[in-house]
């Protein structure tokens, strides 16, 4: 199976360490993973700030970067939401829509693609998930509080898998941190109040670590975090179940 | 120009506590909703009828509004025809001269607020008086309605009791809202049996029937409608829908999504005037066939107007109804408005994180997130976008298209973050504002792979 | 051209493509095995009261001791109730007065706890809300799971006016407080007759 590993920009230049923990675990699991290297961004910040139009090459990018492949993983749910709802390539429209069908956000891919049952993972620790919102409302990759449908999570599914951990739900189980991309400056108070409101329920939980698949969230809670002083740290998911503590 | 959507959102929660009390309680009103839904094990299934039916009902809808207005009719209701929020106005205007009334009511109406009905009056020296209690309340106030189904949804009971004291000569100090409920409704009961003329809103108007449906839970929609000589309904024209058994379906919905009840006190369906009385109905266009010529957009008239996506927007909640200032917030408002007014209101498709909460509690099925991100789309092409955020987005697309490039700024930027952090720690930085930046590593998860991953391991 | 040609014209023009209406295939809505008691428990949740009553002389007896009380009330019920010409005469300002009025209603809904009654049962359309208090009574028969069944019962049409009626008069504009008791009827009281 040839997975090819796409590693979103901010996570490439600021979170590499999530990255590596991807990477590693796919291969734990036996995948062939390649991580083509001239990738850069699926064009989320251009597209959801109105610039769709200005993509083209980055989309292009992509599409060069992520033909041929089985599989195209990444852990970020919202770039894989863009992915599978904006990737187009007018010189290419067939590769941009294999690569549409066959990307899978990581906790997707191995609970429904790798069909993982158990995890040799250790973590010591209180976490609280957070569910962001393009991998929960946008992937399904949970039941949402809106709907009225049978209640499943799969990146709680593969947390039960690891040793020690103590699981805990904020009160409001998925409701936004407020991130959401440019919005986090052009409508910095909203973003923030929002970003403080999920730190005080996951603080009112005591839990060690926040944790979720998409660093964009974790970043902007981390961010209020350490504003804080706080003692609570952002983990991204792919760091516990590649954990071995 | 307006103020913007995020300056008077950041004036909202500057005051912490005042809008921790409105999230909070907004948030008491989606879970009330959502017990409600679990009530129905088809609830999900209802959701589809009612998308459906809307869907159908947009698909032929001058057929509809035909057959509407022929039964109408018939059934001695008055039909008039309203282009714009100043036609539907004068429609109005002139039945009150005709009378020569004084004393008017008026129960909700969002659409007669959309055409700003009681400034126009005001201007020509009629009141109307609102009768909705957050209605009255707001309106005592001289503000808009913060929110379509709570109008008074911004204020406390302090604020309340303040401005009854000051109107109705209420008890100063006293708070509690079953003494100032009592103290309107003496007020109003007072206001409704003088009543000339009731203007109503519609919730449902029924082709097949030429009757509409106007609901309350207060009943003061009826004690105006029932008691004046004149009552005038508005309704735009989406109102609409094929059949009385369609009613089940959307009443079903309505009350459930708005605020957890099973359904409103009063559904009232309002076919024939009562003898000697005048019935009018003005059906009002005002951007409304525009937006249904907008393939992407279309959809959102099939809106009930229950404000679910108000209650569950993390956004509105943090800011408040005025904080959009149109006549309709919130989510739903943010793909209506920008068609009414694209340069005004430009700013409020972007705010919003576009989590989806809103299309998940739409009781018809209106993919609320997807227009916010599609209207940004064409805001941009239209040219509303600011400038400087132009020349942002342009930068960052042609880094992003050009790899060693994107590398090198990449690189550039987190040796400059890490020598020099007051480039980006300080008040230029919107992030930094409240929010600690993350830590530069020292190498990208490509320069790792290059010399950790498997290219270098075989 | 009109305005309501223009209107008109303009969504010919932009309405997309007919889709057809869905079949409400309603094997799937809920249904109720105790449809009164479900009635009786969602009434309640929401305000109203609800008797269950083995025949209408309980009414009867009510209306006469109220009128025997001199209880202001408008009864639309009994053999002996009042003139209906007069009842559809009174004034608002006089009907603002009466204490408490006495209404059947055609059909009661189980799910939410509604009763819908036409023009012709209230004689008067303002009667309901203006009351103080509200009495409807209902055949225990006529209680129905949804409002689906509700709408087979009932011809929405055939009249000038009618209304599903769910408890009292009530608002929570203030700070969301509920309060009972707004503009219409303080208190709802449905019969139901066995």
């Amino acid at each position: 199976m040839q997975v090819a590993l796409f590693i979103p920009c901010y996570i490439d230049q600021f979170y590499p360490q999530v990255g590596i923990a991807t990477l590693q675990l796919l291969e734990k699991l036996g995948c062939d993973v390649s991580f083509p290297l001239e990738q850069t961004c699926c064009g989320q910040p251009m597209a959801n700030s109105g610039f769709a139009s200005l993509s083209k090459g980055c989309d292009a990018n992509f599409v060069e970067n992520f033909s041929g492949f089985d599989y195209i993983v990444a852990p970020s749910g919202s770039c894989v939401l863009h992915v599978k709802e904006h990737l187009q390539d007018a010189a290419h429209p067939e590769k941009a829509a294999n690569i549409r069908k066959n990307v899978y956000e990581l906790t997707e891919f191995l609970t429904d693609v790798l069909k993982v049952e158990k995890l040799q993972a250790r973590f010591p620790f209180k976490v609280g998930l957070h569910n962001s919102c393009h991998g929960q409302r946008g992937l399904h990759l949970s039941s949402m509080t809106e709907t009225m449908t049978p209640s499943f999570s799969k990146p709680e599914q593969l947390l039960n898998m690891v040793t020690d951990i103590r699981l805990s739900k904020p009160k409001r189980n998925d409701e936004c941190c407020g991130f959401g991309g440019t919005f986090c400056v052009f409508e910095e108070a909203v973003s923030v109040k929002m970003g403080k409101d999920r730190v005080a329920e996951h603080d009112d939980n005591e839990v060690d670590y926040i944790s979720g698949g998409d660093t964009s969230c974790l970043m902007h809670l981390e961010g209020i975090l350490k504003r804080q002083g706080s003692k609570i740290k952002t983990i991204h998911i792919a760091e516990i179940l590649n954990s071995s503590l | 120009m307006k103020i913007s959507h995020a300056a008077l959102a950041e004036k909202f929660i500057a005051d912490e506590p005042r809008t921790d009390w409105h999230d909070d309680t907004l948030w008491f009103v989606r879970e009330k909703r959502d017990k409600a839904a679990h009530g129905l094990p088809e609830w999900e299934q209802l959701r589809e009828w009612g998308s459906q039916i809307k869907d159908h009902t947009l698909s032929n809808l001058s057929n509809y509004l035909k057959e509407f207005e022929e039964k109408a009719k018939a059934n001695g209701i008055i039909v008039h025809w309203a282009g714009d929020g100043d036609e539907h106005n004068k429609i109005i205007h002139t039945i009150i001269q005709k009378h020569k009334i004084q004393k008017i009511v008026k129960s909700k109406s969002m659409l007669t607020e959309e055409c700003h009905l009681n400034d126009y009056l005001q201007e020509k020296g009629i009141e109307v008086v609102d009768t909705d209690l957050g209605e009255r309340i707001v309106q005592f106030r001289k503000e808009a309605p913060s929110h379509i189904v709570l109008p008074a949804i911004h204020l406390k009971r302090e604020d309340v009791s303040e401005t009854f004291h000051e109107h109705l000569q209420t008890e100063k100090g006293n708070n509690d809202p079953q003494y100032l409920t009592e103290a309107a409704r003496q007020h109003l009961r007072d206001k409704f049996v003088q009543s000339e003329l009731a203007i109503t809103g519609v919730n449902f108007a029924v082709a097949e029937t030429g009757g509409f449906v106007v609901c309350t839970n207060e009943g003061n929609a009826d004690m105006g409608a029932h008691t004046a000589a004149v009552h005038i309904a508005c309704m735009g024209f989406e109102k609409i829908i094929p059949k009385a058994e369609h009613l089940a379906v959307f009443l079903r919905l309505l009350a459930r999504s708005a605020t957890g009840q099973p359904i409103t006190t009063y559904s009232s369906h309002f076919h024939k005037p009562r003898p000697g009385q005048e019935m009018h109905l003005v059906i009002v266009d005002n951007g409304r066939s525009k937006q249904l010529g907008r393939e992407d957009f279309r959809n959102s008239l099939k809106c009930i107007r229950c404000a679910a996506c108000f209650n569950t927007c993390p956004v509105y909640r943090r800011s408040g109804g005025h904080s959009y200032q149109t006549a309709v917030a919130g989510p739903i408002g943010s793909i209506l408005s920008p068609n009414l007014d694209m340069k005004a209101n430009a700013d409020l498709p972007f705010a919003s994180t576009l989590c989806g909460s809103c299309t998940n509690v739409c009781p018809v099925k209106i993919n609320i997130h997807e227009q916010l991100w599609k209207w940004r789309q064409v805001i941009v092409a239209e040219g509303y976008a600011d400038s400087t955020k132009t020349i942002g987005m342009k930068t960052m697309a042609y880094l992003f298209s050009k790899p060693s490039l994107y590398r090198f700024a990449g690189k550039m930027g987190r040796r400059m973050m890490k020598a020099f952090p007051f480039m980006t720690n300080n008040k230029f930085n919107v992030w930094y504002k409240q929010r600690e930046m993350p830590k530069p590593p020292k190498e990208s998860f490509r320069e790792w792979y290059l010399k950790n991953g498997k290219i270098n391991r075989k | 051209m009109s305005v309501r040609e223009n209107i008109l014209n303009a969504i010919a023009t932009n309405q997309p493509t007919l889709v057809p209406l869905p079949v409400l295939n309603r094997t799937a809505v809920i249904s109720y095995e105790d449809r009164y008691a479900q009635f009786k428990s969602v009434l309640e949740s929401i305000g109203g009261k609800t008797e269950l009553i083995l025949n209408i002389e309980i009414v009867i007896e009510k209306i006469r001791s109220d009128k025997a009380n001199d209880t202001f009330i408008i009864d639309t019920i009994s053999a002996e109730s009042i003139d209906t010409a007069d009842t559809i005469a009174l004034s608002a300002f006089e009907l603002e007065k009466v204490e408490r009025a006495y209404i059947k209603g055609t059909v009661a809904v189980a799910e939410n706890g509604a009763v819908w009654v036409y023009e012709s049962q209230m004689k008067n359309r303002l009667l309901p809300f203006i009351c103080q208090h509200l009495v409807l009574v209902i055949d225990k028969n006529d209680i129905v799971a949804t409002m689906h069944d509700a709408y087979d019962k009932i011809n929405v049409g055939s009249e000038g006016f009618g209304a599903f009626i769910a408890g009292p008069s009530k608002t929570a504009d203030i700070e969301q407080s509920l309060v009972i008791g707004a503009h219409g009827a303080r208190s709802t009281t449905v019969y139901v007759v066995e």
